[in-house]
């Protein structure tokens, strides 16, 4: 089957790569542990490990429209940066 | 009776989930991979990097466009939610009235978009539209495809005129669901009409007004054909709202990379501000359950 048509690059096809591990690995920690956990965090409302990964990967997408927009077109500290901030989400959301 | 979990249920979305990768996952995709390349067509793409994002990030064009669409949609809710909450209140609850409402409420709906914008277009025109006529008639210098304040109020009262009524449909079945025996209380109370809204009808009402609102604030946000066929973007650039300008980006001008950037900043507008309206509701509904 030809997916010239989506002009695929290396960088996307890892892009897209690690979002499908993310969602594994997802399923996995759910099946190791059903329920997903859900809290009240510091936004004061209940969270499960699933909106947890859904706010850092949308966080994470702010964090480098804004580093592209009002830094640099170097995104390696907005990726270190996202990393924290999932971080965060996930142990205090 | 307890119940059963089984969870080859789960193979029972896998259609569901095939037609969404075809209409959605795939496509977006190839948004992503269009937006790190450059292209001249005959599916030749030169690497980009990020150079389409910074230029969507930092042009004036794009971030007019943003104001215009955002705006656009507050306007379209302030408009149309107190409006279709009041015509909901106001329709009869029983009799040959309610079929009566109810089709006249959904006629609007069915009509589709293009026809929509078609109608208005030549209703506003001052020389054979009922209403640009009349307006003139009347002494009033009505031009939507000249003066930009007018091209504004054509596109709001038309989308008021086409959606309202979904609004309406949905507050009106939220408040036939209410039992009677509220408004009996609330009468044996003494309740007023306001308490009577306050307090019964609104609360009753929260779960369908979360879905106006998020259907109305995305429909509104990403609305295309109307404006497009009433007035193109114009006058100037007035109602050029976001759609509008990335398909004259995408297929007016073949800036494939350009506009596929644009289109994953949208798409993550649209993903942020759904989230915050859906989060901010179902917890307010949950607070006051």
């Amino acid at each position: 089957m030809d997916f010239s048509w989506m002009a695929w690059t290396t960088p996307t096809a890892l892009f897209f790569l690690s979002i499908l591990t993310l969602l594994l690995g997802m399923g996995v920690w759910e099946y190791f542990s059903p329920g997903g956990n859900p809290r009240v965090g510091i936004l004061r409302f209940e969270t499960t490990r699933g909106d947890r990964l859904f706010l850092s990967l949308l966080g994470s997408a702010f964090i480098h429209l804004a580093w592209l927009g009002l830094v640099s077109p170097n995104l390696w500290w907005a990726l270190a940066l996202s990393v924290v901030y999932a971080i965060g989400v996930f142990r205090f959301v | 009776m307890e119940k059963t979990y089984n969870n080859k249920a789960w193979f029972l979305v896998l259609p569901v989930l095939v037609l969404v990768a075809f209409s959605a996952v795939i496509p977006l995709m190839t948004v992503v991979n269009y937006s790190v390349q450059d292209t001249f067509g005959n599916n030749v793409f030169f690497w980009a990097g990020t150079e389409w994002f910074e230029q969507v990030l930092t042009s004036s064009r794009f971030h007019g466009a943003l104001i215009r669409s955002l705006s656009f949609s507050l306007v379209i809710l302030a408009i149309q939610i107190p409006l279709g909450i009041f015509v909901a209140l106001n329709m009869p609850r029983k009799g040959i009235g309610v079929p009566i409402c109810l089709v006249l409420m959904a006629l609007p709906l069915l009509i589709p978009w293009n026809v929509v914008g078609t109608i208005w277009q030549v209703f506003g025109r001052g020389d054979i539209g009922l209403l640009g006529y009349t307006l003139r008639t009347l002494g009033i210098s009505y031009n939507y495809a000249t003066d930009p304040w007018h091209a504004w109020i054509t596109v709001v009262v038309m989308d008021v005129w086409h959606w309202t009524s979904l609004v309406v449909l949905l507050c009106y079945a939220g408040l036939v669901s209410i039992p009677d025996a509220y408004y009996q209380a609330a009468k044996i109370d003494g309740a007023s009409r306001w308490s009577v809204f306050r307090y019964i009808q609104l609360p009753k009402m929260n779960r369908v007004l979360l879905i106006a609102v998020l259907l109305r604030f995305m429909d509104s946000f990403m609305i295309y054909t109307e404006p497009f066929v009433v007035t193109g973007g114009g006058p100037g650039s007035a109602t050029n709202f976001l759609s509008i300008d990335l398909v004259k980006m995408a297929i007016g001008q073949f800036d494939l990379g350009p506009a596929a950037a644009m289109s994953i900043v949208y798409f993550l507008i649209i993903l942020a501000l759904s989230w915050v309206f859906y989060t901010v509701m179902t917890n307010y509904d949950t607070a006051n359950r």
